[in-house]
């Protein structure tokens, strides 16, 4: 199982995820350029992604919770999500997103 | 406060939970503790980020909210009455040739200090600031990310852009001494309170404000000074005049003036330090928690209450040198039960 991820320089990553992981957490893991400051508990916005057009209809809605957080996104866009709330699973193989300015680790201040 | 120097055995560089703890293992071994954060409370993470959400992993509790966690610290480390500077940063730590360390915030209190104990997590919070062209040019002058004079907003045509309640107060009380002002949200729902936000309708509806769903696009104005804002909405771009522009993204946390003190650090993020005292490349400088970095480290709560024991058996030797430490239990000593102040 893998997703396709392309980073903030636009350089593009097949990164091997497991089962019930967050989509976060792969990227975290792999080493790619994300904040994901709370850790993972929807309170931040900080590992916020772009979802491939035709991905997009493949995810669980955001909660109500997510679409508060995705308030507090500076660069959002319609198809923003954030990737610690997007669970791994078969049906998403192959999930391709793109890593947003705003979930850098440090953002250019 | 400024003009304030202050002389203590230590100077706590965040009130997150280590930071809090760390006066308590430091208070066990009798050194006074300063505390600096730049938030306006205790808590940190903790009650910035999530104060609601549960915490599973903080031993003997099987579920703890952040602000529960908080607050337990700020009562088991009352007995030793540190005392807390919030709503600071600490911009310059210089080292003195007697020994020691001069602190000093941007609020310009200063410290005469033995030792720095560094918990700063993953850095201050600072407010979330929009991806718009040149925004740093405006900032200061037109563009700020709270409000500190309301007189600097008097006449003037603002534009508030967010969804939660610092936008929508903020709406509601600058809206009686602003020119104009309109309200800028990505869709029509808020996370604010009810009661704020019927308040913001109603404004909306008796034509007092503006309220336009979308997003800011572009600023337009020159030396600093703001003259237009140019939204992206669903109908093209609008543009609206606009002197002052108040953008409530909410914060996110940044390394700041750490990466100035001349400490080690690892991949430019993190402060090295040994395992043994948790003690950074400059003597006299710890630090724990969620900054701090060593092989195998993991950014728990609980790694940093055990990096602030080691810490402070190390800060008792800097601060006393001569006095022979002598390791107790708090179930077992008197001596260290009158100090908690239940012998």
């Amino acid at each position: 199982m893998q997703i396709i991820v392309t980073d903030q320089e636009g350089t593009v990553h097949e990164l091997e995820a497991l089962e019930g992981w967050r989509v976060m957490e792969v990227i975290r893991d792999w080493g790619l350029n994300i904040k994901a400051e709370c850790g993972g508990s929807c309170s931040c916005a900080t590992c916020h992604v772009f979802v491939d057009a035709e991905w997009e209809d493949k995810l669980n809605p955001p909660s109500d919770e997510e679409e508060d957080m995705l308030d507090s996104v500076p660069d959002i866009q319609p198809n923003s999500r954030l990737s610690c709330q997007i669970l791994m699973s078969e049906e998403l193989d192959g999930l391709k997103v793109t890593l947003a300015d705003s979930a850098r680790q440090e953002d250019a201040a | 406060m400024s003009g304030n120097e202050i002389t203590t055995d230590v100077v706590i560089i965040g009130a997150g939970p280590v930071g809090l703890f760390a006066v308590f293992e430091l208070g066990l071994v009798d050194l006074k503790c300063h505390v600096i954060d730049i938030l306006d409370r205790p808590g940190g993470q903790c009650a910035e980020l999530y104060p609601e959400k549960p915490i599973y992993d903080i031993p003997a509790f099987p579920e703890i909210s952040g602000q529960g966690l908080t607050d337990n610290l700020m009562k088991q480390i009352a007995p030793f009455s540190p005392e807390f500077h919030y709503s600071q940063m600490v911009t310059n730590v210089e080292k003195l040739p007697e020994g020691g360390f001069r602190v000093t915030t941007d609020a310009e209190t200063v410290f005469n200090t033995k030792v720095i104990v560094v918990a700063a997590g993953g850095g201050s919070f600072q407010p979330k600031r929009p991806p718009v062209a040149d925004v740093e040019q405006y900032e200061g002058k037109s563009v700020f990310y709270a409000v500190r004079k309301m007189e600097e907003f008097r006449d003037q045509d603002v534009v508030i852009v967010g969804g939660g309640d610092s936008a929508l107060d903020w709406t509601l009380n600058l809206e009686p001494i602003a020119r104009s002002l309109t309200l800028v949200h990505r869709r029509d729902q808020f996370r604010g309170h009810a009661d704020s936000v019927n308040k913001m309708h109603a404004l909306v509806e008796e034509g007092r404000i503006n309220f336009v769903i979308g997003q800011l696009g572009r600023l337009e104005g020159k030396d600093g000074q703001l003259e237009e804002v140019v939204l992206n909405t669903k109908a093209g771009e609008m543009g609206i005049p606009a002197t002052r522009l108040l953008p409530f993204f909410g914060l996110t946390m940044k390394l700041g003036p750490v990466a100035d003190w001349g400490l080690d650090l690892h991949d430019n993020a993190l402060i090295k330090v040994d395992t043994e005292k948790f003690e950074t490349s400059v003597p006299g400088i710890f630090a724990i928690g969620d900054i701090n970095w060593y092989p195998g480290k993991l950014k728990l709560i609980l790694s940093g209450f055990h990096e602030g024991a080691l810490m402070a058996q190390a800060a008792k030797r800097i601060v006393h040198p001569d006095e022979k430490v002598i390791f107790q239990y708090t179930t077992s000593s008197t001596k260290l039960q009158k100090k908690l102040g239940v012998a």
